[in-house]
């Protein structure tokens, strides 16, 4: 079971990662900077295994990975919206990060819910099953290899 | 017995017909300037005070140049609080026109007057024949509230310039010399006085880079007699003296240099001291990733004319970041009908708003761990441009230029 | 069945005709690298154990968010890249010449029909000159080194037709604020847009620019424009038939099509603290603020800085107002030292400072503390993006922002 944090519609990649921590070197560094502008004490709440349910346009702006990457490193097993903007949508995926879009949850968890996810088949949270689609084949690859790193790690034969 | 030029200010300012080295006066201060290095912490301390109140308004010049444009919300909320009470006081405000000495010198310094200013270089006024000093901030409120303060009268050191500059030889490499020979400390608690028939051959813009260095000498303030040159400048700006001021010749010097400055030579100070000077061939060939020509010690037009004529038709070395700053916004626009920042943009410098920039290092053009940055700012101290390890040489305009162009230290004559 | 520009660039690309939601492998023919994630796309590279830099030539590296540098680390991205591009024969490094998205195609890298990628959302902006450009993470972009190639998905097109003239305070900016409005900021998510009409033909290359650059804040995967003569002067590059192909086929089907006169649009802003809330400057009129922002990829480019001296010529920034103004790259600097533009901007009391991304990218170039309001002319008002969470910004056109600055509250121009 994975606790739920809620955010809103629109969480941007600024929102996600402020410019200002960018440029640490590693993500560890940033992880406590994790949706400052809108929510400081999010990020030392969050745990490992959590989840995030989200409105529409998870992740829209910039193409900063280090937005996907600091999510990841907080620990958040997945990430349920509405929708998802594209380049967030890519580099998620290319981190290992999953993400579900599904049109109904948001409008019917709360904050705090517990929900179970089954990759592929569906969501249950407060008793109710909520369908969710598979990804495309060429994704599902990438994820299925631990990223993109590892996909191409393999691919010039180092694993 | 005569009296020195820093005495005559301290006693005018005082309302006395005299006063000696080693008497503490209580002076009446004729203007106080503040920037936004300290600005906020002072008015903190007046907002506490029990009855707070300003003397003299009008005194008063505040001026934003450290940070600007702002780099943190810090230093927004700095900035933001410094605007509101200047407005709210109706205290003279500039923003964003240029490094607070240069301001100063185009807008309000006259002869003879006795200024305190919120930044050690304040010492650049005695180009102008005025009494320039740095306070920290509580001297600063003091003033600013009772629009006076004490001041121990210092002894004066005199240095008769002799002769005219070589060609390729400037102002900074004078004042280098004179520091590197009298140590950073040399001139503590004193006043360090320049005259002689070799001033009249230095411009305003060389009188101001001398001024402004002597504070690294330990200086309390630096003065000049003001004579025709001086005067031009007022006039051209709009202003006349308080009162012509020069020493007796009978007056007590503490000490007495006579400088040729046919026989000064470009120098270079190196890492992490002013004082520590060599001749920039001492150096010749030390890599530099970062050059910086402005500054209140030489961001002026005259600088950049060197800078401009050292560059024109060549090109910055290709990892090198060299930085043009001018001082002011007249500069700026000097510099531009002249061509001159076009000549620089042309090269592959970067011209920036005319600020602090990275003499003090925390806003525009920080320098990273292990860098080195060649500048004709006014410190080199450990750290001051940037990464603690980092390394900054101090040289002349022309000097700086030649390195950004070249990629490593090298005297203009070289190219 | 027709084919959309889009489907026409990709499909010349991959050699056989494309349909909307093919996933395709492309070859790149520009990879555009900036500073900020510079040292993340090396150490992706080399943890997937490539050994050389596919095509070097195709691979450009911008340092442009950290110029001039504000905090003691930045410095760090310029000496990785620097060593990078040496170590693999990159010959293409541009360390203080202005913003990534403007010297990609004014330095003469990006042409008409071509495919760019960038490890910023922006790279959206090559889309003025008849290219498939998009942003893409540093991941990916490691790949792309290493294979020269990179998956997409075709996307579907979403047309937008614009005929008429516009009024005389209404600039591309506006346009496409107005747009994103309509369409939300996530409403082309996935899709391209393309711009077409008699308005847009009109134009100049700069103000499709404008356009192309904030269609990623209506969720788009590219804004395109097809190329025409005026593309091809700005690419120095001659009007063949293979550019008059570079056009959507009358019978190209498209996701959605919206239409515009261009005597309807108003001058707006995106208010805060997202890009799709838009309202008419006219609703905002007396809105005290504190700065105003003139450059960006977005709008800072010589007809952007000639259009806001038009405005400010012999007047003056209000009292305790800063107007900071950033040109876009080195060449509009000198061009606009050169036609007296920064003149005038100067003696009006504008802060004019070196080219970069600056205040946009919320590293520096005049960063905001709580309650303050600013007026700028780049792409984005999220929440935080110049200063504290308390900030408020309202995204305008240099127009209206020159007005502004001048009344030091939100004025039309």
């Amino acid at each position: 079971m994975s606790k739920i944090w809620k955010l809103d519609n629109d969480i941007d990649t600024d929102i996600i990662l402020p410019t200002e921590y960018l440029a640490f070197e590693t993500v560890q560094e940033m992880k406590p900077y994790a949706f400052s502008p809108l929510r400081p004490d999010l990020a030392g709440q969050i745990k490992p295994g959590d989840m995030i349910v989200a409105g529409n346009n998870f992740g829209c702006g910039s193409s900063r990975e280090q937005a996907p990457e600091v999510v990841k490193a907080l620990g958040i097993s997945c990430i349920v919206a509405k929708s998802f903007a594209r380049i967030f949508f890519r580099n998620a995926i290319n981190n290992g990060l999953l993400l579900i879009e599904q049109p109904d949850l948001y409008d019917e968890v709360n904050e705090g819910d517990e929900a179970e996810v089954i990759p592929g088949k569906e969501i249950i949270v407060n008793g109710k099953h909520y369908p969710i689609a598979n990804l495309p084949d060429n994704l599902t690859e990438i994820l299925e290899a631990g990223g993109l790193v590892k996909a191409m790690r393999k691919r010039n034969g180092l694993d | 017995m005569g009296m020195t030029m820093a005495e005559k200010i301290i006693a005018c300012a005082a309302g006395k017909e005299s006063c000696r080295a080693g008497d503490i006066e209580t002076v009446t201060l004729d203007r106080l300037m503040s920037n936004d290095g300290t600005t906020h912490l002072t008015i903190d301390m007046y907002n506490n005070l029990k009855n707070p109140h300003i003397k003299d308004v009008n005194k008063l010049v505040w001026i934003i140049d450290h940070n600007i444009p702002s780099d943190s919300p810090k230093t927004a909320a700095s900035h933001k609080k410094m605007r509101d009470f200047a407005r709210e006081h109706g205290i003279t405000f500039y923003e964003g026109e240029g490094v607070c000495h240069q301001v100063m010198m185009e807008n309000h310094v006259r002869p003879g007057e006795l200024i305190f200013g919120a930044d050690s270089h304040t010492c650049a006024y005695g180009a102008l024949g005025a009494f320039g000093t740095g306070v920290g901030c509580t001297d600063y409120l003091y003033a600013m509230v009772t629009g006076t303060s004490w001041l121990l009268v210092p002894e004066t050191i005199r240095f008769n310039l002799i002769g005219n500059l070589k060609p390729g030889v400037y102002a900074r490499d004078v004042i280098l010399t004179i520091i590197g020979k009298i140590s950073a400390n040399g001139a503590n608690y004193k006043a360090m006085e320049f005259a002689g028939d070799g001033l009249k051959n230095l411009s305003v813009a060389d009188r101001i880079a001398i001024c402004n260095l002597c504070v690294e000498a330990g200086a309390k303030t630096a003065l000049m007699e003001v004579d025709d040159v001086a005067m031009a400048y007022l006039k051209e700006h709009g202003r006349e003296p308080k009162a012509l001021f020069k020493s007796d010749d009978d007056a007590v010097f503490s000490q007495v240099f006579d400088i040729d400055l046919g026989e000064i030579e470009p120098i270079v100070a190196k890492p992490h001291f002013v004082d520590n000077v060599v001749p920039v061939k001492e150096c010749e060939g030390t890599k530099i990733d970062e050059a910086f020509l402005g500054s209140c010690n030489n961001g002026r037009i005259e600088d950049l004319r060197v800078g401009a004529a050292v560059i024109k038709g060549k090109h910055v070395a290709e990892k090198v970041r060299f930085l043009v700053v001018p001082a002011s916004r007249e500069v700026y626009q000097q510099a531009l009908k002249e061509g001159l920042l076009d000549i620089f943009m042309d090269a592959g410098a970067m011209v920036m708003n005319p600020n602090c920039s990275v003499c003090w290092g925390a806003c525009q053009g920080v320098i990273g761990e292990g860098e080195t940055l060649i500048s004709t700012g006014t410190r080199n101290f450990k750290g001051r441009a940037g990464h603690k390890d980092s390394f900054v040489y101090l040289a002349s305009a022309a000097t700086v230029t030649a390195s950004a162009i070249k990629g490593y230290i090298t005297s203009a004559e070289v190219l | 069945m027709g084919h959309t520009l889009i489907e026409k660039i990709i499909g010349n690309k991959v050699g056989h005709e494309v349909k909307p939601g093919d996933i395709v492998t492309v070859d790149v023919d520009w990879c555009m690298i900036d500073d900020i994630m510079v040292p993340f796309a090396v150490q992706k590279f080399q943890e997937m154990g490539f050994k050389k830099v596919a095509k070097p030539d195709s691979v450009v590296l911008i340092y442009d968010h950290f110029l001039p540098a504000t905090q003691v680390d930045d410095t760090r991205h310029f000496r990785v890249g620097d060593e990078f591009a040496e170590k693999y024969g990159i010959k293409n490094v541009h360390r203080t010449d202005g913003i990534c998205h403007q010297l990609m195609t004014e330095a003469g890298y990006v042409k008409p029909g071509d495919i760019a990628f960038g490890t910023d959302s922006h790279t959206t902006t090559y889309g003025c000159v008849g290219a498939f450009s998009t942003g893409i993470g540093y991941t990916e972009m490691a790949g792309i080194l290493g294979t020269g190639q990179l998956w997409i998905k075709v996307p579907e097109t979403i047309k937008v037709e614009i005929d008429g003239t516009l009024p005389g305070n209404v600039t591309s900016k506006d346009i496409i604020l107005t747009i994103i409005g309509d369409l939300t900021a996530s409403g082309a998510t996935y899709q391209a847009i393309e711009f077409t009409g008699s308005t847009v033909d009109a134009m100049s290359v700069a103000s499709r620019m404008t356009m192309s650059n904030m269609s990623v804040e209506a969720g788009a995967k590219c804004g395109v424009f097809a190329p025409d003569e005026k593309t091809c002067d700005y690419c120095k590059i001659p009007y063949d038939d293979k550019i008059k192909n570079l056009r959507s086929d009358n019978d190209a089907s498209y996701s959605r099509i919206l239409r515009y006169r261009a005597e309807d649009f108003k001058p707006v802003c995106a208010c805060p603290s997202l890009v799709d809330n838009i309202k008419p400057v006219s609703e905002l009129k007396g809105t005290k603020v504190d700065q105003v922002f003139l450059g960006s990829c977005t709008n800072g480019r010589l007809e952007d800085l000639r259009a806001a001296a038009t405005i400010l010529k012999g007047k003056h920034v209000a009292e305790f107002v800063k107007l900071i103004v950033t040109p876009a790259s080195r060449k509009v600097y000198r061009e606009a030292l050169a036609d007296g533009t920064l003149e005038i901007l100067s003696k009006a009391g504008a802060i004019i400072t070196t080219p970069g991304c600056g205040l946009c990218c919320g590293r520096g170039g005049g960063i905001l503390t709580d309650d303050e309001v600013v007026v700028a002319t780049n792409n984005r008002n999220f929440l935080g993006r110049m200063g504290t969470s308390k900030v408020k910004i309202y995204l305008a056109s240099p127009v209206t922002a020159a007005a502004t600055a001048i009344a030091g509250e939100i004025k039309e121009g």
